[in-house]
């Protein structure tokens, strides 16, 4: 799924990397926590999360993900925007929650990564 | 990189300080790239260096992270001035963690930490002595 579509399908406001939406992800993963980002996470992957600090983008940065949108209205603070558009990766909130914002990008044919048999 | 050159990283890290933590890794990764080194590869030294930093910096008096990379392998040396881990077997658990609350609040401390760095490393090793430090040693193979 390209991450214009993400974006119109989340509502969202893209905040950083606007320049870089073209770009395609397979799989999504939901978490505010990052030793669990850490563990899970493989490329072409988009991250939910409803943590806001600079921790989140370079736990990002390690694993190579492309993009990253914060739910139920949350922004990242200002250190993490510098740092996301250092690493050119792409940033958007919507005003959905964690759970919301899985079901509409899980309906719209974006899988889970448990489906790369992972997650064990 | 012919077959006698070694880049050697050297970074120290410093306890509590979060707004750092990071650093060292993303340098490391940078360079790797750089370096022409494959992109799994060059993830999964990411990964180890990046959860030695946060372990280094959430429980230890500071310590440093060494970066060795040759034709064949990156070896990955952190090293803290202690307190040490009374139970090392315990620390290796999935999901035993003694961090506070406010490293949780962060998003870390979920005890996954040691655990995922041994799954990234293809030999890893790890002493603590009570008072005086741990070393983590990870060795990850360049595949051609």
């Amino acid at each position: 799924m390209y991450l214009y579509e993400i974006r119109d399908i989340l509502d969202a406001e893209v905040i950083a990397g606007m320049s870089r939406m073209d770009r395609e992800v397979d799989f999504a993963f939901g978490a505010d926590l990052m030793s669990d980002v850490l563990a899970f996470v493989n490329e072409r992957t988009v991250l939910l999360t409803g943590l806001t600090n600079p921790q989140v983008i370079r736990t990002a940065e390690m694993m190579d993900i492309a993009a990253i949108i914060y739910v139920r209205g949350k922004r990242p603070d200002t250190a993490s925007l510098e740092l996301a558009e250092e690493n050119g990766m792409t940033i958007m909130c919507t005003p959905y929650t964690l759970y919301t914002t899985s079901g509409i990008l899980y309906n719209a044919g974006l899988k889970g990564i448990d489906e790369l048999g992972v997650v064990t | 990189m012919s077959s006698r050159d070694m880049v050697i990283l050297s970074y120290r890290v410093n306890p509590e300080d979060f707004a750092k933590a990071g650093d060292a890794s993303s340098n490391t990764k940078k360079v790797l790239k750089k370096l022409g080194i494959p992109s799994d590869i060059t993830r999964r030294v990411a990964i180890v260096t990046y959860e030695a930093e946060i372990n280094i910096t959430i429980h230890s008096n500071g310590g440093e992270i060494i970066v060795s990379i040759d034709k064949a392998k990156i070896e990955i040396i952190a090293r803290d001035y202690g307190p040490g881990i009374p139970d090392i077997d315990r620390a290796m658990e999935k999901g035993y963690s003694t961090a506070s609350d406010h490293v949780r609040e962060m998003g870390f401390g979920a005890g996954m930490g040691l655990p995922n760095m041994k799954r990234c490393s293809d030999e890893f090793q790890i002493e603590s002595q009570k008072g005086k430090g741990t070393t983590v040693t990870s060795t990850i193979y360049i595949h051609d």
